[in-house]
């Protein structure tokens, strides 16, 4: 649309027509204030805050519902205004219950900015308040209704944005209230999205009341550790008798790929990190007993016994996490090669990313980022449920459609929520996805299978012409989608104009631990381990046969041959319902938080940080690169990263050459540990004991950045763009060959919106969530 | 069942057939009932909208937007449906006149919607009836169904090809949904909250669709507009204010009710004459002029021409026609009180100062009658309704804070007496409970 000039307080602005005044002043550096007013959710003109003067109206207007004109002359800030403004601050406090003192919001309250910014400090009211009781809506909601200033945002994000309509308001003046589904308590969600939009402190999250005052939080940016969306959090972390407690989650800077989004997980399920079953100390089995040990003599063995196994040509297996960062992963995936001389590397897929590497391979510009679901003209999704699994790219999908009328066709097997966004909504018989990915591609034959008495050949054929016809088509797919269908739909893709893909997996570095390498079969990049290449001449000496699968080491092990067990936060035994004495013959090392069903049968167990408590970077299911920032150190806890290095040294092996360090133009980020887990910078101590630079460490995962950059193809990043906190894409255009792996040994993490792996079993949030759910005998939020 | 007044100087237009048992379709029928919109098929839809802005007839409601306009704003082409409503809300204290039209002539509102409907293009309307009007809902109901029976509506209107549906609808208890696009969102099935303006009804309205809401009255008085014509219906009021309009007399006066008066008609005249003056030999002590939102006038201001525009002049607003008269027994500060207590029971809470301004200044109110007032709540008074005066959401914040401001204006003197813990001297002694003064 064509331009259109105003002048406000004097100044010239020009703005597309059809912009609103209030974010035309807001691109000029003029901040109008409002409480109603949020962007991208319905107008309301309720709170009467951004009243500004317009010539010729003989009455203030609101600037939040105003569309600018040409020739408009506003004045946003004069005496009638500011009084104006000031009224209604005086207006609401008269029943505001002023308990700042020991509310939530206090000190980010935009109540007392507004009263700060305008004023209204004498009060004029005199009258008996009106007391409504604070109520408890779900284990992690609550309400004070005094509190409420009525401005509807939460109304509007649970009903437009997250497409739930859990809240509305009841009553009316100045009984109104806003009140919940089922009378007297919330069956939604839970994202808490209503409390993170909440102006004051009306709305408060169970996890976070009453914990602290919010000036007391440092507060740190970094990527949630749960689903594989790859949502920005900022942790507010406090200091603790175990070195920090992470206090509360939200991305109330609106910074990274989710705006202000986060769900359930982001926004309360980081308390599993202070699990009262946390390790805190390495467990070495002695006398048959798990028994508490130290550090030193933990590695000690683990050395000896790992270098006595490899020199005796001893079968080693090495199983990795989708939670650990990039670097770990890279650094497992070169560990297990170079220092334990084994291609023996898997790790639980939920994704095939080895046969989109490969159906990709040569397409650039052929992934889409997580920003470009919101984008999309159209998109089509096969399978999944992103509702439940993937909630940030639901509210992405959701709020296309909302905001940009984006298309979105849905194929799958099962009415999923999405259905109610979808311009299309095709039901197919469950398992025949890859008929779906054959007919679009043109083998008419397929449509057979996927015919239903609702969907004939005809639906079939409409539906295909019409995707064939839309422009920058993002094709999403969960694991249903699998082998040799991937290419099939690239091939279908391909024939779209400007087609974008996107796989979905679960976990939240799913993405880098494929593109890491945790394969039997395949190096970083996705290169075979059999190919010569750059890999060899800078690793060295890689085996040249494909490893075993984790389902092959479980045979080993039972066949007795498997002579050590290597793993890096996973949970085999519990997650594949394993006999634990299975692998009573060979030496097993966890790396855990918790003692899972694997870690207790351990020879070794290492206490190990999550991804809150160390930096690195993550990569999400989309390839969207973001760094990991650490809100703090648990003490008693090594990240993964050090504790693989610290094996590799305990085994004798030069650490210099597993991470390229002592060179180059990197500090050491390590140095500020000390200070915060208020013990000696054992570190650094460790590291003058060998003689190193203090200031480049190994144990430091920047330290491995580089080579990461160097070798992995799609990983050139901007190191600046990553450390400023910006998302960056990596593409698999240029990474190696890839491969079409057996499909059964995908299995999907089947998580919901109240799960979460090992993780989520140590949520008490969670587990409140699911405990009043089962209490609850009417019927749960409509599909 | 109101029993009806009547006054020399009336002209009746929209009452002609009050007390006619109208209600009866064939006696509709013989009073010249459905001869206008018979009239208005043999007319261009541009015709019968001039001929209505010619009528100078003015919205009944209050406003006084003049009617032909609003229809003319009303696209020709609509890729929605177009809509007629008819607000029967009325829930303004002191007026009760849409309610004698329902009573005694159903027929002319909805003929008025029909005509309406033809002049836009419409297929479908709606009157919307106050819930408190049950009874009145049962006579509208009877009334459809029978134009239904007669071929007046449904299919192929009079034979003349045109399809027109009238739907009844009732209200659920809100002032609020008097205003018409919180009326709409109440048709609609949601809560009775305005909407956000622009875009106005005429181009999105019901369901989205261009609409035509007038008042009951307003639409009532378009079939004696059609059959008499325009220059007869303009001469009856003054020029800009054309016809009657039906005035609700009530308060201390000898011969309260309704009385139909051509626009214009003295003030004074109408409270002595029409309304047979101040009985028991008490003074006239203040005047309400256009139902409870409209600023009080005093005794020396009452030599005013019934207009909208004198009326405004004089610093009130001519409304929706209900004149409360009060005499010298009455306690402003109890009025005003009354009056708050009415609209923060009202304001549907959509906007801070509406919501919150109405109760603070029932609260001040009601201590301060109670002999709890301070000198500066009097100021305080003032200033919470001057700052909710243009800056509510909608016109029911205007509502409320007009009035109380020329309480507070005109009879500051008044507020003073109930000052330092004195009772209210109109109030016999006890009546009210004494509230300690506040320090």
């Amino acid at each position: 649309m064509p331009d259109v000039t105003l002048t406000v307080d004097g100044k010239k602005l020009t703005a597309p027509a059809g912009t609103l005044l209030i974010e035309a002043c807001k691109s000029a550096g003029i901040e109008i204030p409002s409480f109603c007013y949020y962007p991208n959710l319905s107008l309301q003109g309720a709170c009467r805050m951004c009243l500004v003067k317009i010539e010729k109206m003989p009455k203030l207007q609101t600037a939040c519902t105003t569309v600018v004109t040409e020739g408009m002359i506003v004045t946003s800030d004069n005496e009638e205004v500011r009084q104006a403004r000031k009224s209604m601050v005086e207006l609401l406090l008269g029943n505001h219950p002023l308990d700042c003192p020991v509310c939530d919001a206090g000190g980010e309250c935009e109540l007392q900015d507004m009263t700060f910014s305008y004023g209204a400090a004498e009060s004029k009211y005199m009258e008996a308040k009106n007391h409504k009781d604070e109520q408890q809506w779900s284990p992690v909601v609550f309400f004070d209704r005094p509190r409420c200033i009525l401005c509807y945002r939460c109304v509007r994000v649970c009903g437009e944005g997250m497409d739930v309509w859990a809240l509305g308001v009841q009553n009316r003046g100045v009984s109104s209230i806003i009140a919940p589904n089922k009378e007297d308590h919330l069956e939604c969600e839970e994202c808490g999205m209503c409390i993170d939009i909440c102006p004051v402190g009306a709305l408060t999250s169970g996890a976070y009341r009453y914990k602290t005052r919010p000036w007391e939080m440092k507060h740190v940016g970094t990527i949630c550790t749960h689903c594989g969306d790859g949502c920005k959090t900022t942790l507010g972390v406090r200091r603790s008798d175990s070195g920090m407690e992470i206090v509360r989650g939200d991305n109330r800077d609106k910074s990274g790929i989710n705006n202000d989004f986060l769900c359930i997980k982001g926004r309360y399920a980081f308390d599993f990190a202070h699990h009262p079953d946390r390790l805190m100390q390495p467990l070495i089995r002695k006398n048959g007993k798990l028994t508490p040990a130290n550090w030193e003599e933990a590695f000690e063995l683990i050395g000896k016994r790992f270098a006595e196994i490899r020199d005796h040509d001893g079968m080693i297996g090495v199983v990795g996490s989708s939670r650990i960062t990039n670097e770990e992963a890279y650094l497992l995936s070169k560990f297990a090669r170079v220092v334990l001389k084994t291609n023996n590397v898997d790790h639980h897929r939920t994704a095939d990313f080895p046969a989109l590497a490969a159906a990709l391979s040569g397409k650039p510009d052929s992934t889409a980022t997580m920003r470009e679901v919101y984008d999309a003209p159209a998109i089509l999704l096969i399978g999944n449920n992103p509702t439940d699994q993937h909630p940030l790219l639901a509210w992405q999908i959701r709020n296309n459609v909302r905001l940009h009328r984006s298309r979105l066709y849905l194929i799958n097997s099962q009415t999923i929520k999405l259905g109610r966004q979808a311009a299309g909504f095709t039901q197919i018989p469950a398992g025949t996805e890859g008929k779906v990915a054959a007919y679009l591609a043109g083998d008419d034959a397929a449509v057979e299978a996927i015919i239903t008495e609702k969907n004939s050949r005809e639906t079939w054929n409409a539906l295909r012409e019409k995707l064939r016809g839309e422009q920058k088509l993002v094709i999403i797919f969960g694991s249903e989608i699998r082998g040799n269908d991937v290419a099939v739909l690239v091939k279908f893709g391909s024939g779209v104009h400007g087609a974008k893909f996107v796989c979905l997996a679960d976990y939240a570095n799913s993405r880098g631990a494929a593109d890491m390498g945790l394969y039997p079969d395949l190096l970083p990049g996705y290169h075979r381990v059999a190919d010569t290449g750059k890999f060899h001449d800078e690793w060295t000496s890689i085996p040249a046969t494909t490893g075993l699968t984790l389902p092959e080491m479980v045979d080993a092990a039972k066949a007795s041959k498997l002579k050590a067990l290597y793993v890096v936060g996973a949970n085999p035994i519990g997650r594949l319902g394993l006999d634990p004495f299975l692998f009573s013959k060979t030496f097993v090392v966890v790396q855990e938080m918790f003692l899972t069903e694997t870690a207790f049968m351990a020879d070794v167990v290492l206490p190990a940080a999550n991804a809150y408590e160390k930096s690195g970077t993550f990569t999400n299911t989309c390839g969207d690169l973001q760094i990991l920032k650490k809100a703090g150190e648990v003490t008693g806890t090594k990240s993964d990263f050090e504790m693989i290095v610290r094996i590799a040294d305990a085994m004798g092996f030069d650490v210099h050459k597993l991470v390229p360090f002592g060179a180059g133009e990197r500090t050491d980020m390590g140095q500020s540990r000390g200070a915060q887990s208020g013990e000696a910078d054992r570190h650094a101590v460790w590291l003058e004991a060998r003689g190193l630079e203090p200031k480049m460490s190994p144990l430091e995962p920047t330290a491995i950045l580089d080579e990461i950059q160097r070798l992995v193809p799609g990983y050139d990043f901007s190191r600046i763009n990553l450390l400023a906190g910006n998302d960056q894409h990596t593409t698999l255009a240029n990474s190696g060959p890839g491969a079409i792996q057996k499909p059964e040994l995908i299995v999907p993490a089947n998580d919901n919106l109240f799960s979460s792996g090992t993780l989520g079993r140590y949520s008490k949030a969670l587990h409140s969530v699911m405990e009043s759910r089962t209490q609850q005998t009417s019927e749960v939020a409509a599909d | 069942m109101a029993s009806l007044v009547s006054h020399p100087d009336e002209v009746k237009v929209v009452s002609r057939r009050f007390g006619q048992g109208a209600t009866n379709i064939d006696r509709y029928l013989e009073l010249d009932g459905y001869k206008a919109v018979q009239k208005a098929f043999a007319m261009e839809p541009d015709a019968i909208i001039n001929e209505v802005k010619n009528s100078g007839l003015r919205g009944r409601g209050g406003a006084g937007f003049s009617t032909g306009m609003k229809w003319s704003f009303v696209p020709k082409q609509s890729a929605k449906p177009k809509y007629v409503l008819c607000n029967g809300d009325e829930s303004e204290p002191g007026t009760c006149k849409d309610r004698l039209i329902f009573e005694h002539d159903p027929h002319a509102v909805i003929e008025g919607v029909m005509i309406a409907a033809l002049a836009v293009g419409s297929q479908t309307g709606y009157i919307y009836i106050r819930g408190e009007y049950r009874y009145l809902s049962i006579i509208m109901q009877k009334a459809l169904a029978d134009a239904y029976a007669r071929g007046f509506l449904g299919k192929n209107i009079f034979g003349s090809g045109r399809d027109l549906d009238i739907y009844w609808h009732g209200g659920a208890g809100a002032y609020e949904v008097g205003e018409e696009s919180a009326l709409m969102e109440s048709l609609e099935g949601k809560r009775g909250i305005p909407r956000i303006r622009p875009p106005f009804p005429a181009v999105v309205g019901l369901w989205g669709g261009p609409t035509v809401i007038n008042n009951a009255e307003t639409l009532a008085s378009v079939p004696h507009i059609i059959l008499g014509g325009a220059e007869w219906y303009a001469k009856v009021g003054t020029p800009k204010n054309g016809g009657t309009r039906l005035f609700c007399l009530s308060g201390n006066l000898e011969k309260p009710g309704v009385y139909e008066l051509p626009m214009g008609y003295n003030l004074r005249k109408m409270i002595y004459e029409v309304g047979g003056g101040i009985p028991n030999g008490r003074e006239l002590k203040a005047v309400v002029p256009g139902g409870s939102s409209t600023p009080v006038l005093l005794p020396e201001e009452i030599d005013i021409s019934m207009d909208f525009d004198s009326v405004a002049k004089a610093g009130s607003m001519l409304g929706s026609g209900g004149v409360v008269v009060l005499d010298d027994t009455n306690c402003i500060v109890k009025f005003a009180l009354r009056t708050m207590k009415f609209y923060r029971h009202e304001s549907c809470g959509w906007c801070i100062p509406c919501r919150e301004g109405t109760d603070w200044l029932e609260k001040t109110l009601t201590r301060f009658h109670a002999g709890g007032g301070l000198k500066k709540d009097i100021d305080n008074i003032q200033y919470l309704s001057e700052n909710m005066l243009g800056r509510t959401f909608c016109p029911l914040g205007d509502a409320a804070a007009m009035p109380t401001i020329a309480f507070v204006k005109k009879f500051r003197k008044e507020f003073e007496d109930h000052l330092e813990g004195r009772p209210c001297p109109f109030e016999r002694a006890g009546a009210v409970e004494q509230l300690p003064v506040l320090a």
